[in-house]
C-alpha cells in the first residue's frame, strides 16, 4: 500500500524525487533518496525510522530538482509546517506520505498537515520530560555542574546543526568570525555559549523531534534546552511550534500585556 | 587587612531612555555608586544575549540592561521584542545553572535620572552580598588550557 503509494506518485510524475527510509545495515535504517518510480520497493516505513527526514526538503540541491515528496513521521510533518511559516516551502511544494493507524495518508497541503498534526498522537517525549523535570528540581549549583559537565564532552563536529531541519542559515552565527561571537576551539566556554546560542535561536522554532541528541556522536542530551524552552514559551505565550503554517514565532511577535515579573 | 569587594557591573542600556536618564542623574548629580560601566545601545531590542555572556565571560560580576519603558521606545516595539527575549533567556540561563539574580532587567525613562541612581545603588549592594561571579568566567580557564585573545574587530 505504502510503496504502491510512492510508485504511483513517482510514476505520475506528481513528485520529482521521493525521500525515505531504507534498510540498512545491522538492522538500522537509513536515509535513501529516489526519483525512479522502479526503485519504490526499496524503501521502508515503521517504528525504527524516527529520523527527520525534514532536514533535506530544505537543501538548495533537494529544491532544484523539482517537487518533493517525502516520508514523514510526526515530527517531520511538524518541521515542514515550520519551514513553511518561516517561508522556506511553499504550499503543494512538498508531499508527504504519513502514516495513520496503518493507513498512509497523503498530505499534499499545508492545510492537511495542520490537520495531521492537530489530531491526538501520543507523546515521544515522556522520557525527556521527565529528565527536565529532573534537572529543574535539582541546586542551581547542581544544574550548573550538570550542563558544564555534560557540555564539557562537546567536540564541536556541529552534527546537532546539521541533522536540525531548522538549522538552515547560510551563515551560522558561529561560523562568524570578525567578530568572533564563540570560540572556535571545543572548548568549555565556546561550548556553553555554542548550546546556549544554538538553544536561544531554535527557541519557540523547535518541532521537538530530538534529532539533534541522536545525532550527537558523545550523546549530550542537548535537546533538552530546546524542548524545556518550548515548554517554557507554550506556557508564557501560548505559541507552539510546527503547529500551523502561517508565521507564529514566539520571539517575532509580543503583545503588550506580556508577563513582566522579573522587570524593575 | 582584607578590602571590601568592589563589584564589576556592566550595564546595557538604550540610547533614548536609560542612557538619557544616565545623563540626567549625572547633571542633577545624583550621586551612585561608580562600578557600573555603561554600554549605550540604539534599543533594547539591539541587545543580543550574547553580549551578556561575554560580559559574564569577561569578568562582570552583575550586568544590568535597562531600556524605555513599555510603550515609550524610539521604535515602537523594541522592548516589548526585548522583553519577550528575556524571558526565554533568563529561563534558559536558569536551567543550565547561571545565577540570573545577577542580571537586573529594567524600565528607566529619560526622566528618570533619581530612579537610575537609586537603582545602581541597589544592584551593587545586591551583587556584593552574593560576592564575586566566577562560575562562567571560569570555563575559558577549563579543559584544554585558556583561550588566546580573541579577534573583536
Amino acid at each position: 500500500m505504502f510503496k504502491e503509494k510512492i510508485e504511483k506518485l513517482l510514476g505520475e510524475g506528481k513528485v520529482n524525487i521521493m525521500i525515505g527510509y531504507t534498510e540498512s545495515t545491522g538492522g538500522q535504517v537509513r536515509v535513501f533518496f529516489t526519483g525512479l518510480s522502479q526503485e519504490s520497493n526499496e524503501f521502508v516505513f515503521d517504528d525504527r525510522c524516527v529520523q527527520n527526514l525534514a532536514v533535506y526538503v530544505n537543501k538548495p540541491e533537494i529544491k532544484a530538482i523539482g517537487k518533493i515528496g517525502i516520508v514523514a513521521n510526526l515530527s517531520t510533518v511538524k518541521a515542514l509546517l515550520q519551514l513553511a511559516s518561516e517561508s522556506q516551502i511553499k504550499d503543494g511544494q512538498v508531499i508527504a506520505l504519513a502514516m495513520n493507524e496503518n493507513n498512509v495518508i497523503e498530505l499534499d497541503t499545508f492545510a492537511k498537515m495542520e490537520e495531521f498534526v492537530a489530531n491526538p498522537h501520543k507523546s515521544a517525549n515522556d522520557e525527556a520530560t521527565k529528565k527536565i523535570q529532573e534537572i529543574l528540581n535539582m541546586s542551581r549549583e547542581k544544574r550548573w555542574e550538570y550542563w558544564t559537565n555534560e557540555l564539557s564532552s562537546c567536540i564541536k563536529c556541529y552534527a546537532c546543526r546539521s541533522a536540525c531541519p531548522m538549522c538552515y542559515c547560510t551563515q551560522c552565527t558561529v561560523d562568524c568570525n570578525q567578530p568572533q561571537w564563540i570560540p572556535v576551539a571545543s572548548h568549555h566556554q565556546g561550548n556553553m555559549e555554542w548550546h546556549i546560542l544554538r538553544a536561544m535561536h531554535l527557541a519557540g522554532r523547535c518541532v521537538g523531534c530530538g534529532e539533534c541528541s541522536r545525532a550527537c556522536p558523545v550523546d549530550i542530551p542537548i535537546s533538552l534546552l530546546s524542548f524545556m524552552l518550548n515548554d517554557h514559551i507554550k506556557d508564557e505565550f501560548g505559541q507552539v511550534a510546527g503547529t500551523k503554517a502561517t508565521l507564529d514565532y514566539a520571539l517575532s511577535s509580543f503583545k503588550v500585556e506580556d508577563k513582566e515579573n522579573f522587570m524593575r | 587587612m582584607s578590602e571590601e569587594f568592589e563589584p564589576k557591573i556592566i550595564s546595557f542600556v538604550c540610547n533614548w531612555c536609560t542612557y538619557a536618564g544616565a545623563d540626567l542623574a549625572g547633571t542633577s548629580r545624583v550621586k551612585y555608586a561608580s562600578n557600573i560601566r555603561i554600554i549605550r545601545f540604539p534599543c533594547t531590542g539591539r541587545i543580543d544575549f550574547m553580549l551578556l555572556l561575554k560580559a559574564f565571560a569577561s569578568g562582570a560580576d552583575g550586568i544590568i540592561v535597562s531600556g524605555c519603558h513599555p510603550n515609550d521606545c524610539h521604535y515602537t516595539s523594541g522592548n516589548f521584542h526585548a522583553r519577550r527575549r528575556w524571558v526565554v533567556f533568563r529561563k534558559l540561563l536558569d536551567f543550565i545553572g547561571i545565577d540570573t539574580k545577577r542580571i537586573c532587567f529594567s524600565w528607566v525613562s529619560a526622566a528618570e535620572g533619581a530612579k537610575w541612581g537609586q537603582l545602581v545603588n541597589e544592584v551593587v549592594a545586591d551583587i556584593k552580598k552574593l560576592g564575586p561571579y566566577e562560575d562562567y568566567a571560569k570555563l575559558s580557564e577549563m579543559g584544554i588550557g585558556p583561550i588566546e585573545e580573541e579577534v573583536y574587530v
